[in-house]
C-alpha cells in the first residue's frame, strides 16, 4: 500500500461534480469537459479517466485495464471494483495503451441494452475542432470534434457498434482533466 | 375577481404534523405507552412489522409502531426506510433451523414422531371468548407448567419422508442468491428471490393467495408437515479471520407443506415442498408463504401455470405492502391537471357527438 | 454528512453509483428504460420517490432547485419535497422556472422553455406505456427488444373508429429517436410537444416500477399519430383569468354550487411572472 496515491480530496462533492459533467458529456456528445477536483491517479491514468472510475465503479462493476499494475492497484483500492482478464467481461473498460476492438465488449441484449459496457479510452488529444462532424441525439445540427490518437479504422468499428442499436458500447474519451463522450447513438463522420 | 389561489401549503403541513402528534398522544391524562410495552406486550405486532419490514430490531420495530399509532403497514414502511440507510457490513451465513431452541413444533402429517409435538404459546385451542378479566388491569397470571427439558433431536418431517425417497429432494446450491433489495425483480425470478419477496410480503395478502390455492385456484394438497417456532442463531463470517462468530440470536417460524405431486415424465410420483419462514412468532405468515411458494413452483414441476398464486409477476408485483400502499394512496394526491384534460376531452368528444 | 445524520442528498454513495450507472445508460439510449435498485425512501411509493431518487443523484451543492406538481410550486407534496432537499442536501430552492438548474415535476412541463444546463427530472408513477395492453413486464420488454408497437397502434386506430379521436388525454405515447415508445409520464398531452428537442435533459424516475429512463436535448419526441388523425393537444378554450394567457395549460375551478367556473394557469410561476410584468407596464 505504501506509495499510494490519494484518490479524490472530497469524495462526495467531487463525484457529483464529476458525475455530473459525464451526465452533460453523455447527453451532449462530443462536447468537451474539463473536470476539477481530480484525483492524484498514477501513471499512466489520466486524471479524468480515473476520476470518472472512481465516480461510476465499485464492487458490482468488474473493470479491464491496460494500465499496468500500479493503476490496477491503486483503482482497486480507491474504487473497489473487482478486476478481470477479459474484455468482454468488463462492465467499464480503461483503455490507456491501445483500444480492445469494440465487437468484443459486452453489447447487453436486445432486450436488456444498458448491460453493456462503456469504455473509457485515453487518447493523446481532444478539442472541438474540425476532425469530426457528430450528429445524433443530443445534437442540436451538428457538433465538431477533432481527437488525436486513435487507432486506424476506429470509424469503421464505430459505425458497426451504431448499426446494432439499441445493443452497443459507449464510449468516453479522456485527456488530462478533460472528457468527452461518444454515447452508441452518436454518428461520426469526417469533416471535409 | 375574487379567486385567489389556496396558498400555504407549508403551514397546512405543519399544522397537520402537530394535530397528528397530539391524537398519537390521546388523552394526556393517560400514561404514555413505553416502547418496552409495546415489545412485551403487542410482541404480535412487533413480530409483523420486523417481517414486513424486512428488519430485525424489536426495539426499532415497537418505536415503529408507537409513531405509526398502531398502523402495522406505516410502521412497517418506517422501519423498511430506516433499514435501507443503514451500511452494510455483509451476509451472515444461513441461519440452521435444524438446530432451532424450540418453543413450538407441531406436525400434521404424524399422530407421533421423534422429539414430539410441542404446542407451545398458541391461539389454536383458546375459545374466542373475550376474557373480560384482561380488562381489569393488574393481574399477573400464573407461570405456566414446564415440562422437563427433552434432549431428544427433532428431525425434519420432510427429512423422514425423504429418507424413505418420497420427498422430492432440494438440491443444495452454493450460488450466491440475488439480493431483491439491491437489484430489481427479474422474470423468471429463482427460487431464493421468490422466497425473499414472500419474507417481507404481506400477511394479507399472501393469505388470500395461499386460501385460493386450496379452494382449487391452483390445484393445491396441503398438509402441514411441520411448523417449528424458536430461536436460532445468526453467524457471520468476516472475511478476514475466515471462522464464523455469533451475533446473536432472532426468533423465526417455519412452515413446510408437503404436497402431493403425480409425476411427470421425469420425475416419479412424490412429495414435494412448500416453504415458509418469518421473523417472530408469524404461523398464519409462514404458512400462507408455504402455500404460496408451492404454487410458484409449478412451472418448474411442469404443471399448468393458471391461478393467481402460480403467476410469478402476479404475486411477487403485487405481495410487498409498502409499494402496494404507497400506489393506493396516492391516489389522494392532486392529480387535477390530468382530470382537466380528461374533462376536456369529454367535453369535445361529447360537443362532436352531439353536434353531427 | 448534513446535521441530519444522512448523507448529502439522503441517498447513501452506493446506491448514488447505481442509480448514475443507469442514468448513463438511460442517456445513451434514448426512451429505453433502465432498471434500478430503487430504495425505500422516506417518502411513499407513489409521492415520488423515484423523481427524488433521481434528483438526489444529480444535485449538488451549487444546484438551484424547483419542485412542482401540478404546475404549481404550493401544492401540498411539491413543498414536501422542496423542503425535503433544502435539509438533506442544504440546496438553494426557487419558483423560477428561468433560475432553477434542476426542476422535479410531477405531471407538469413548465410553460416557458427550457434551456441548455438545466434538468427536468419527472416522477413516474407507471413508466411501461403498454402496460394497459399487456400488463405482463416480461412480454412488454420483448416488445420493445422488437419495437413491436402494433398494440399501441390498435388502440389509437380503435379509438378513432369509435369516437373520431384518440381518447387519450394524459400520459399520451410518445415515439422517442423513432425507436422506443415511451410514457411521457401522466402529464397532459398538451405538453407533449414541449419534448420534442428539447433542450433541456429530461430524465423519469420510477421508484415503485424501479426504472429510469431518459430524453437527451434535442432528439425527436413523436406523439404517436396518423396522417389523416394528426395529434391535436387539448386545452380549455379561455384565457387565464388572472394573467390573461391564451397559450398556457388552464385548471378549471369551480366557484360555486350552480356551475359557475373559472380557468386559470396551471404553471404558477408563469402567471405570476405575467401578472407582475402587466402590473409593472400599468
Amino acid at each position: 500500500m505504501s506509495g499510494l496515491t490519494p484518490g479524490f480530496a472530497d469524495p462526495v462533492p467531487a463525484a457529483q461534480a464529476c458525475f455530473r459533467a459525464l451526465l452533460e458529456a453523455m447527453a451532449r456528445p462530443g462536447r468537451v469537459h474539463r473536470l476539477a477536483g481530480l484525483p492524484e491517479a498514477p501513471a499512466p491514468l489520466a486524471p479524468a479517466a480515473a476520476a470518472m472510475l472512481l465516480t461510476l465503479a465499485d464492487a458490482e462493476t468488474p473493470l479491464w485495464t491496460d494500465a499496468g499494475p500500479v493503476a490496477e492497484e491503486w483503482l482497486r483500492f480507491h474504487a473497489g471494483c473487482p478486476l478481470v482478464a477479459e474484455p468482454g467481461a468488463a462492465s467499464f473498460l480503461l483503455a490507456a495503451c491501445g483500444m480492445p476492438e469494440l465487437a468484443a465488449l459486452e453489447a447487453g441484449t436486445e432486450e436488456e441494452p444498458h448491460r453493456s459496457a462503456t469504455l473509457v479510452l485515453q487518447v493523446a488529444g481532444l478539442e472541438r475542432g474540425a476532425g469530426w462532424r457528430l450528429t445524433g441525439p443530443g445534437i442540436e445540427t451538428e457538433h465538431l470534434l477533432e481527437v488525436e490518437g486513435l487507432p486506424r479504422g476506429f470509424l469503421a468499428a464505430w459505425a458497426a457498434n451504431g448499426a446494432r442499436f439499441p445493443r452497443g458500447v459507449d464510449l468516453v474519451l479522456c485527456t488530462g482533466d478533460r472528457l468527452a463522450a461518444l454515447p452508441r447513438t452518436t454518428r461520426i463522420e469526417e469533416a471535409g | 375577481m375574487a379567486y385567489v389561489a389556496v396558498k400555504g401549503g407549508e403551514r397546512a403541513i405543519e399544522a397537520a404534523h402537530a394535530w397528528l402528534a397530539e391524537e398519537r398522544r390521546g388523552d394526556p391524562v393517560l400514561p404514555e405507552l413505553s416502547l418496552a410495552q409495546i415489545e412485551a406486550q403487542l410482541g404480535l405486532a412487533v413480530d409483523r412489522v420486523m417481517a414486513e419490514g424486512a428488519c430485525h430490531d424489536r426495539g426499532l420495530a415497537a418505536l415503529a409502531i408507537k409513531q405509526a399509532r398502531g398502523d402495522l403497514i406505516e410502521a412497517a414502511f418506517l422501519l423498511r426506510a430506516y433499514r435501507t440507510t443503514l451500511p452494510r457490513f455483509g451476509a451472515s451465513l444461513p441461519v440452521e433451523t435444524d438446530a432451532m431452541r424450540i418453543r413450538r413444533r407441531i406436525s400434521a402429517t404424524y399422530k407421533e414422531l421423534p422429539g414430539g409435538q410441542v404446542l407451545g404459546p398458541t391461539f389454536d385451542y383458546t375459545h374466542r371468548l373475550l376474557d373480560f378479566a384482561l380488562a381489569a388491569e393488574g393481574g399477573v397470571p400464573e407461570p405456566a407448567p414446564e415440562a422437563p427439558a427433552d434432549e431428544a433431536p427433532m428431525p425434519r418431517v420432510t427429512a423422514l419422508l425423504a429418507q424413505e425417497g418420497l420427498m422430492a429432494p432440494e438440491l443444495p446450491s452454493e450460488a450466491e442468491p440475488r439480493d431483491l433489495t439491491r437489484e430489481p425483480l427479474n422474470f423468471p425470478a429463482e427460487r431464493p428471490l421468490r422466497l425473499q419477496a414472500l419474507a417481507r410480503g404481506d400477511e394479507g395478502f399472501l393469505l388470500s393467495l395461499g386460501y385460493s390455492t386450496q379452494r382449487g385456484y391452483g390445484n393445491a394438497h396441503p398438509f402441514v408437515g411441520e411448523i417449528r417456532m424458536g430461536a436460532v442463531t445468526v453467524e457471520f463470517e468476516p472475511p478476514e479471520l475466515g471462522f464464523p462468530i455469533e451475533l446473536g440470536e432472532v426468533t423465526v417460524t417455519e412452515c413446510q407443506m408437503v404436497n402431493q405431486f403425480a409425476g411427470s415424465k421425469t420425475e416419479p410420483p412424490q412429495f414435494t415442498r412448500g416453504y415458509g419462514l418469518v421473523f417472530g412468532q408469524g404461523e398464519r405468515k409462514a404458512m400462507a408463504m408455504a402455500l404460496v411458494d408451492r404454487a410458484l413452483r409449478a412451472e418448474e414441476l411442469g404443471e399448468p401455470v393458471e391461478a393467481p398464486a402460480q403467476d410469478q409477476e402476479f404475486v411477487l408485483y403485487h405481495c410487498d405492502n409498502v409499494e402496494a400502499t404507497g400506489f393506493v394512496e396516492h391516489l389522494k394526491l392532486p392529480h387535477y391537471v390530468d382530470f382537466q384534460s380528461e374533462l376536456e376531452k369529454i367535453r369535445l368528444l361529447r360537443r362532436e357527438a352531439d353536434g353531427e | 454528512m448534513t446535521a441530519l445524520g444522512y448523507n448529502f442528498g439522503y441517498l447513501d454513495e452506493n446506491t448514488k453509483r447505481m442509480i448514475r450507472r443507469a442514468l448513463l445508460k438511460a442517456v445513451a439510449i434514448p426512451g429505453h428504460q433502465v432498471p434500478f435498485g430503487a430504495r425505500e425512501m422516506p417518502l411513499p411509493y407513489g409521492w415520488g420517490t423515484g423523481g427524488i431518487a433521481v434528483t438526489a443523484s444529480v444535485i449538488g451543492a451549487d444546484d438551484r432547485l424547483k419542485v412542482i406538481d401540478q404546475g404549481a410550486d404550493d401544492t401540498t407534496n411539491a413543498v414536501s419535497i422542496r423542503r425535503f432537499f433544502a435539509k438533506v442536501a442544504g440546496v438553494e430552492t426557487t419558483e423560477r422556472t428561468g433560475e432553477a438548474t434542476i426542476i422535479q415535476t410531477r405531471h407538469r412541463i413548465p410553460e416557458i422553455a427550457l434551456r441548455e444546463g438545466q434538468v427536468l427530472v419527472y416522477q413516474v408513477p407507471m413508466p411501461e406505456p403498454l402496460f394497459r395492453l399487456e400488463p405482463r413486464v416480461s412480454e412488454t420488454k420483448r416488445m420493445h427488444a422488437l419495437a413491436d408497437y402494433g398494440l399501441m397502434h390498435v388502440k389509437l386506430y380503435e379509438d378513432i373508429a369509435r369516437h373520431g379521436h384518440v381518447a387519450i388525454s394524459y400520459n399520451y405515447p410518445v415515439l422517442v429517436g423513432g425507436r422506443y415508445l415511451m410514457s411521457p409520464s401522466p402529464i397532459p398531452a398538451f405538453d407533449n410537444p414541449k419534448m420534442d428537442r428539447m433542450p433541456a435533459l429530461q430524465l423519469f424516475g420510477a421508484g415503485r416500477e424501479k426504472r429510469i429512463y431518459a430524453v437527451p436535448p434535442y432528439t425527436s419526441v413523436r406523439s404517436l399519430d396518423f396522417e389523416d388523425h394528426p395529434f391535436r393537444p387539448v386545452r380549455a378554450d379561455a384565457p387565464c383569468a388572472l394573467c390573461g394567457s391564451r397559450e398556457s395549460y388552464l385548471d378549471e375551478v369551480v366557484v360555486d354550487d350552480r356551475g359557475g367556473r373559472m380557468f386559470v394557469c396551471s404553471d404558477t410561476d408563469y402567471c405570476s411572472t405575467r401578472q407582475a410584468t402587466r402590473e409593472a407596464a400599468e
